[in-house]
């Protein structure tokens, strides 16, 4: 191990870094958590000037009660799980089966086909900018949650894609072998042999999109305008424009629009960590 | 595996229909065509449109005038907008460089982490938890950061005496102001990265290291860091991605201000074809052009090495 155990040192160095590591989280996290303290102090503070002393009050219910009882926070945050979950399903679907087309056939194209997804993968979104808007408003899906789907899929099933195909690459393959031995047939073998064993990679994908998705910004900005359709990211700003120099609401709100993928992510940590390090070690 | 299975087997793939015959030939396309044909459809196509968009001057909905490559000269001679796609270009190039000190940095926390103490799962959980955070709200969380009557960073500064700056509202350090909130989750991203590959170093010859008297930077350099080349790529190549991608920070914390001093690219375009400037989809295309040239060096690098990769694994 490295660097060396802190237990095989002296017990100064040990108490020393015991007494480091929650200064250093502290150091870390003190921009969130100085947002944190924000949101649960009362107006008056912010009049008073009193920024960074104890709360006068706490007020952290009425803070959050207002966000989402007087402004489209619900809404946005709404629009935004009716984005997220389809998104997730239909890219995680698309990639099991071109992962598993990749993974497991050898063709002369394939690796090509693997790289068109891996490059597409890497492209900076303004490229597609143009195209895709116009696309949608050809469509007649811009300003809708649909369109917004539809594209999200479409690119993510990049990098799930590219996630899939190493995982299958990577399962035993006379497993396969045997099943043709025995004369199932090919859709069969996927449905019953590989996608059981994708398990794991089905969970880590479902959780990574969920992030990446939650936190899009840029396509919500792009492709939706308005309370009806925008995710919450997009209309965090149309809030804060509402509560213009109301800190301690914005700061409420902000947690709220943040919380959903922090969930996710100490409830699916383990498959969270997996799928963002899947490579990372040979 | 019987005789009379293996029969079977060949009568399976000897008769039956064309299909049967030629199944494994035939289902992978199968597999492949709905990823495929929607991926073609949205990110693919797009590209060769936005290279066709960029020749055009289009406002997005009347129709568009074929202008050959005055896109491109205009953004050189900087025509329409003072310098700022050169700023922008400049910014990038910061963007890039600054961006890759996500990794020594997460190395180095990753380091201080990988130890056996109580409760040092949920630090590693706390740490890295940035990075879960959209970048909208780390945006609003920096801004906030940053303001110069009640921000935290002036609270403290103050303290030591030194005079309240107004991070994004000067010309001078709004760049480095914005990366500096892009690289706390992108630290924490390479931490992370760096921990789950310290946990596969070999021991083995962590020891024989030790035997041979190397510790410290010396371990690290020759023993260490080696074995974490495969993390180090991945850290690498999404740090990249993640400066060039940057959007959301700038449009969150300044707009681009003050006077456009901190575009970049992917800002800058965003601004031309779909903000107050303008809809000039023209224009817009091309500099999203010039940003997809600048990525694809990185791409083609990228897919070369992952191409030895693969032939090294057959």
């Amino acid at each position: 191990m490295f660097p060396r155990p802190i237990e095989s040192t002296a017990r100064t160095t040990q108490v020393a870094y015991k007494t480091l590591l929650p200064i250093a989280l502290l150091m870390w996290l003190a921009p969130l958590l100085a947002v944190a303290v924000f949101s649960v102090k009362p107006d008056a503070d912010f009049t008073t000037g009193n920024y960074w002393g104890v709360p006068s009050t706490f007020e952290g219910l009425t803070n959050y009660g207002k966000v989402f009882l007087e402004s489209d926070m619900p809404r946005y945050l709404l629009n935004s799980v009716f984005i997220t979950v389809p998104t997730v399903i239909g890219a995680v679907a698309l990639s099991s089966m071109t992962g598993f087309a990749l993974g497991i056939y050898k063709f002369r194209a394939n690796l090509w086909i693997f790289f068109m997804f891996v490059a597409g993968n890497f492209v900076p979104f303004q490229i597609l900018m143009v195209p895709v808007r116009d696309l949608t408003l050809d469509m007649g899906l811009y300003n809708t949650k649909t369109g917004l789907v539809l594209f999200h899929i479409a690119f993510q099933t990049g990098f799930c894609t590219l996630f899939m195909r190493n995982f299958i690459r990577a399962l035993p393959f006379p497993l396969i072998e045997a099943a043709r031995v025995e004369g199932v047939a090919e859709w069969r073998i996927f449905w019953f042999v590989v996608l059981p064993l994708m398990k794991p990679a089905l969970a880590a994908l479902s959780v990574l999109i969920f992030t990446f998705i939650w936190n899009d910004y840029f396509w919500a900005v792009v492709l939706t305008q308005g309370p009806e359709s925008q995710p919450v990211t997009a209309g965090i700003t149309s809030f804060n424009a509402q509560f213009r120099a109301a800190y301690h609401l914005m700061s409420a709100g902000s947690i709220v629009a943040a919380l959903p993928p922090v969930l996710m992510f100490f409830l699916m940590q383990r498959h969270f960590i997996a799928g963002l390090t899947l490579g990372a070690v040979k | 595996m019987s005789e009379s299975s293996l029969q079977d087997v060949r009568a399976v793939n000897g008769g039956g229909s064309w299909f049967h015959r030629n199944q494994i030939a035939v289902t992978p396309w199968l597999f492949l065509a709905p990823g495929v044909l929607f991926f073609i459809f949205y990110v693919i196509s797009p590209i060769f449109q936005s290279f066709n968009v960029s020749l055009y001057d289009w406002d997005g909905l009347g129709e568009a005038e074929y202008i050959g490559l005055q896109n491109y000269q205009d953004l050189y001679w900087e025509f329409v907008d003072r310098d700022a796609f050169f700023v922008s270009l400049k910014n990038n190039v910061i963007w890039l460089f600054l961006y890759l000190l996500a990794i020594p940095v997460g190395l180095m926390i990753a380091l201080f982490l990988n130890q056996n103490v109580w409760g040092i799962r949920l630090y590693k959980s706390l740490f890295f938890f940035p990075f879960v955070i959209s970048q909208v709200v780390v945006g609003l969380v920096f801004t906030w950061f940053y303001d110069p009557t009640f921000g935290l960073l002036n609270t403290i500064i103050g303290w030591v005496g030194l005079g309240p700056i107004n991070v994004l509202g000067d010309e001078r350090f709004v760049t480095y102001g914005i990366i500096a909130a892009g690289l706390w989750p992108q630290t924490a991203y390479c931490m992370i990265l760096y921990l789950t590959g310290l946990n596969a170093v070999d021991p083995e010859q962590v020891e024989a290291g030790r035997l041979d008297g190397a510790k410290g930077w010396k371990m690290l350099w020759h023993v260490i860091i080696p074995q974490l080349k495969p993390a180090t790529f991945i850290a690498f190549v999404v740090t990249i991605i993640g400066a060039l991608r940057s959007f959301d920070l700038i449009s969150i914390m300044t707009q681009g201000g003050p006077f456009g001093s901190s575009r970049v690219l992917a800002f800058y375009m965003f601004e031309v074809a779909l903000s107050e400037y303008g809809f000039r989809m023209g224009y817009g295309a091309a500099i999203a052009v010039v940003l997809f040239l600048i990525m694809l060096c990185f791409i083609a690098y990228f897919l070369w090495s992952m191409w030895k990769e693969e032939k090294g694994a057959r």
